[in-house]
């Protein structure tokens, strides 16, 4: 026998996993959420999500060929998550030169500057849409009308409305009349940023993501449980300056945020308990700013703080340990 | 109900080609090369010179130590020379050759099939009988048994656990053995029982097996002592501390041995061989291996004497395919892949497993993405990422901090990791490392 076997130590079988298969089932999961957008907003919010992703495409290849000079891992699957994320965080009508800028700081400066995939310790979609909520206001709270609402509440988010009330001395009562129902809330029909309109629709994503374990079920469900308890116990003190519950988890970005942004992989808690931590954190930032703070919605800036204490959590919460436990 | 240990754990495609196929004798080879370091501990002392005429159970090599035990020849005919050998491991070790003439036997070795159930020897002599017969741990640790059947003092066992999970995919020899010897794995039970003192025994078996749980539990219907645990298909389930953790909930504290938890456990290979050196005077010279292999064309199960070259038993199986890539010895999870086809079957061979070319090389290594797979597939609740990292920076003391020597080298974690990392290979070499600075530790003070 003159064949040269391969020597290699143990394990020599190999699981199917892949950051391939992880990320292209994330985009897959982010479908039915970008459906629904398409049908509330019409045909551009298609052209947003394409231009964000074709350049989120484009600045990795860019910055790994020219600059990092490594081979480009485009094909990886893990620009296009970002583009796709980005593009749900933003409004539909978003001028396309602030798509592209917004790209280039996620992708250059959240992810790439900090070495690639892995690296990076905050959520890079997360940080080239709080770069342009930061630095261009106005174009980032522009609502462009949903298609399928014939009057009303047009232009605003509710959340936006809801802060422009308590501003000017409304009572809940009073707001409520402008806002949509829970059943449209929950459907998707109102305004907001191109992806996080539809909670049915990313709930399904979620459940997707679950069923193929690409995420466990313990960071979204802190947060949105936190938020649900911690708004509750809020509305209960004084319903006629708190909205309810329910309203809060199918507003705003909590959704999008909750099963999509909190469970990036890469920033966020390795252990399951860290994870339960990290979630009840994002759920406790995320109350605290939409009902105290100057900003209508705050999941965003939530979710990169406690992308901050992620290292702290994962040196301090450790896993069960095997025949340690007293 | 089928039990499960809680924590960790993976599920490879089981591939159990060969389960179907009876155990077939393997023709007696031309020669054989008996290393004498074939089990954990010292390796034994040879007592054979060149040209001696040995017959099949002759010692030919003597336990040297408390942690050693003896090697019988497995052959008759003449004792060629003492050489250096490569075994499994890809180590060169003393071995004896010996040139096969006829079948000769030791006097006094029952070689027939008849069952024998009932004995009068008591726990020392049962004791006596498995030390002298060389008898190891026959799941792929190759422990001494009569070491395990000696408690240290202060500690007694309260139950034996017959391991039959059988986890490792592809394999099948101990699946056969409890369907063709179940009777005699019953009888060696009652003997290790015996011999531990226990009134308690459970034979754990993987859920995948129901024909070896029926079979075992008709076997069993009148033994109120014995019972029969199903369990749910999972890896590393036949991990000695993950079986205990299954069958009796307890968990055997770090750096303990599950006698500290009441618990012995033995594969039911090593029953059969104590039913075999108790009720039949006969050394452990012969095992069953699985040879197997997606294109192997017989996938089988053969009845092999201790240091027959693995070829031949590859060529029993019909030949070596065109497409083998990697050849390993045990299973696909925790064996060792051998550089040639030429190294011996020792007591602790389980299996010999021909890997097809393409899935004998590993995937491209990507970055971490922090997903913490490898931490929730842990079967003992390490984070092997982080022990990556730190035998990559040499971070020593951090790496001992975050338990890296309970790690039981499993290969769940790079079983999983969809970047492709080899954490294990790193954790042992953070175990390797770790291990040395606590012996030095340990012998300054």
């Amino acid at each position: 026998m003159n064949k040269l076997l391969t020597v290699s130590p143990s394990p020599h079988v190999k699981g199917d996993e892949s950051i391939r298969k992880i990320m292209y089932g994330v985009v897959l999961a982010m479908l039915p959420a970008f459906a629904m957008s398409a049908m509330f907003f019409g045909w551009e919010s298609v052209k947003v999500t394409l231009i964000a992703v074709a350049a989120s495409v484009f600045f990795e290849y860019v910055i790994q060929k020219y600059l990092m000079k490594v081979k480009p891992t485009v094909d990886d699957g893990s620009a296009i998550v970002t583009g796709i994320l980005l593009a749900f965080n933003v409004p539909v009508g978003l001028p396309v030169w602030l798509i592209v800028l917004g790209a280039l700081v996620a992708i250059g400066v959240g992810k790439m500057s900090f070495g690639g995939l892995g690296q990076n310790p905050f959520n890079p979609a997360l940080v080239g849409r709080v770069f342009l909520l930061i630095s261009f206001p106005v174009q980032m709270t522009t609502w462009a009308p949903n298609k399928l609402v014939a009057d009303g509440f047009s232009g605003a988010t509710p959340l936006g409305l809801l802060k422009e009330g308590l501003k000017s001395g409304k009572t809940i009562s009073e707001i409520t009349s402008q806002l949509p129902n829970h059943f449209d809330l929950f459907w998707g029909n109102m305004s907001g940023s191109l992806g996080e309109i539809s909670a049915v629709a990313l709930l399904l994503g979620g459940l997707y993501m679950l069923w193929k374990k690409i995420i466990s079920w313990h960071t979204p469900v802190a947060v949105l449980g936190t938020i649900f308890i911690f708004e509750g116990i809020l509305w209960l003190a004084n319903p006629e300056r708190f909205m309810d519950p329910m309203f809060h988890l199918f507003t705003g970005g909590a959704m999008l945020g909750a099963i999509f942004m909190a469970t990036d992989m890469v920033s966020s808690p390795m252990t399951r308990v860290g994870q339960l931590i990290f979630g009840v954190g994002i759920g406790i930032i995320t109350v605290l700013i939409r009902n105290f703070g100057a900003y209508p919605e705050g999941i965003s800036f939530a979710i990169l703080i406690m992308n901050a204490f992620t290292p702290l959590i994962n040196a301090y919460v450790k896993p069960t340990r095997f025949g340690r436990v007293a | 109900m089928l039990k499960t240990f809680k924590m960790g754990g993976v599920h490879p495609v089981e591939n159990k080609l060969s389960a179907g196929k009876a155990i077939e004798k393997l023709p007696l080879p031309k020669t054989v090369s008996i290393p004498v370091a074939q089990h954990i501990g010292a390796p034994a002392t040879v007592v054979v010179k060149r040209g001696d005429e040995v017959k099949v159970g002759t010692i030919i090599a003597q336990s040297s130590g408390f942690v050693s035990t003896n090697i019988h020849s497995s052959v008759s005919g003449k004792v060629k020379k003492i050489d250096d050998v490569m075994d499994s491991s890809g180590y060169k070790k003393k071995a004896v050759i010996i040139d096969v003439a006829g079948d000769e036997w030791e006097q006094g070795i029952d070689t027939s099939n008849n069952l024998i159930k009932e004995t009068h020897l008591d726990a020392k002599e049962i004791n006596a009988k498995i030390l002298a017969a060389g008898i190891v741990g026959l799941g792929g640790a190759t422990f001494p048994t009569h070491v395990k059947l000696s408690p240290p003092p202060g500690m007694t066992a309260e139950v034996l656990l017959i391991n039959g999970v059988e986890c490792e995919p592809y394999l099948t020899s101990d699946h056969r053995l409890m369907l063709e010897k179940g009777a005699e794995i019953i009888v060696g039970t009652k003997l290790l029982m015996k011999s531990l003192g226990v009134n308690k025994a459970v034979i754990g078996i993987e859920n995948n097996k129901p024909d070896a749980i029926t079979r075992m539990k008709d076997l069993t219907a009148n033994e109120p002592e014995i019972s029969v645990q199903p369990l749910k298909v999972k890896y590393p389930q036949g991990g000695e501390k993950q079986l205990i953790k299954a069958v009796t909930g307890k968990e055997v504290p770090s750096g303990a041995l599950p006698i500290a938890v009441g618990a012995v456990v033995n594969n039911v290979g090593t029953a059969f061989a104590v039913y075999e050196a108790v009720m039949k005077n006969k050394p452990l010279v012969e095992r069953v291996v699985t040879v197997t292999g997606k294109s192997v064309k017989e996938p089988s199960n053969l009845m092999v004497r201790v240091g027959t070259p693995v070829t031949e038993l590859v060529e029993a199986a019909g030949g070596m395919p065109e497409d083998t890539g990697k050849v390993i010895s045990g299973g696909p999870m925790m064996g060792r892949a051998v550089t040639t086809l030429e190294v011996p079957v020792t007591k602790g061979t389980s299996g010999i497993l021909l890997i097809r070319d393409k899935e004998s090389k590993r995937n491209e290594m990507e970055p971490c993405i922090r997903c913490g797979k490898c931490v929730s597939v842990c079967p003992m609740g390490l984070e092997p990422f982080l022990l990556m990292t730190m035998s990559e920076k040499k971070l020593w003391e951090r790496s001992e901090d975050r338990h890296v020597m309970d790690c039981i080298e499993c290969g769940s974690c790079s079983f999983t990791c969809p970047s492709n990392r080899p954490l294990l290979d790193y954790i042992r070499l953070g175990k390797g490392t770790v291990g040395k600075l606590i012996r030095a530790r340990k012998s300054q003070n």
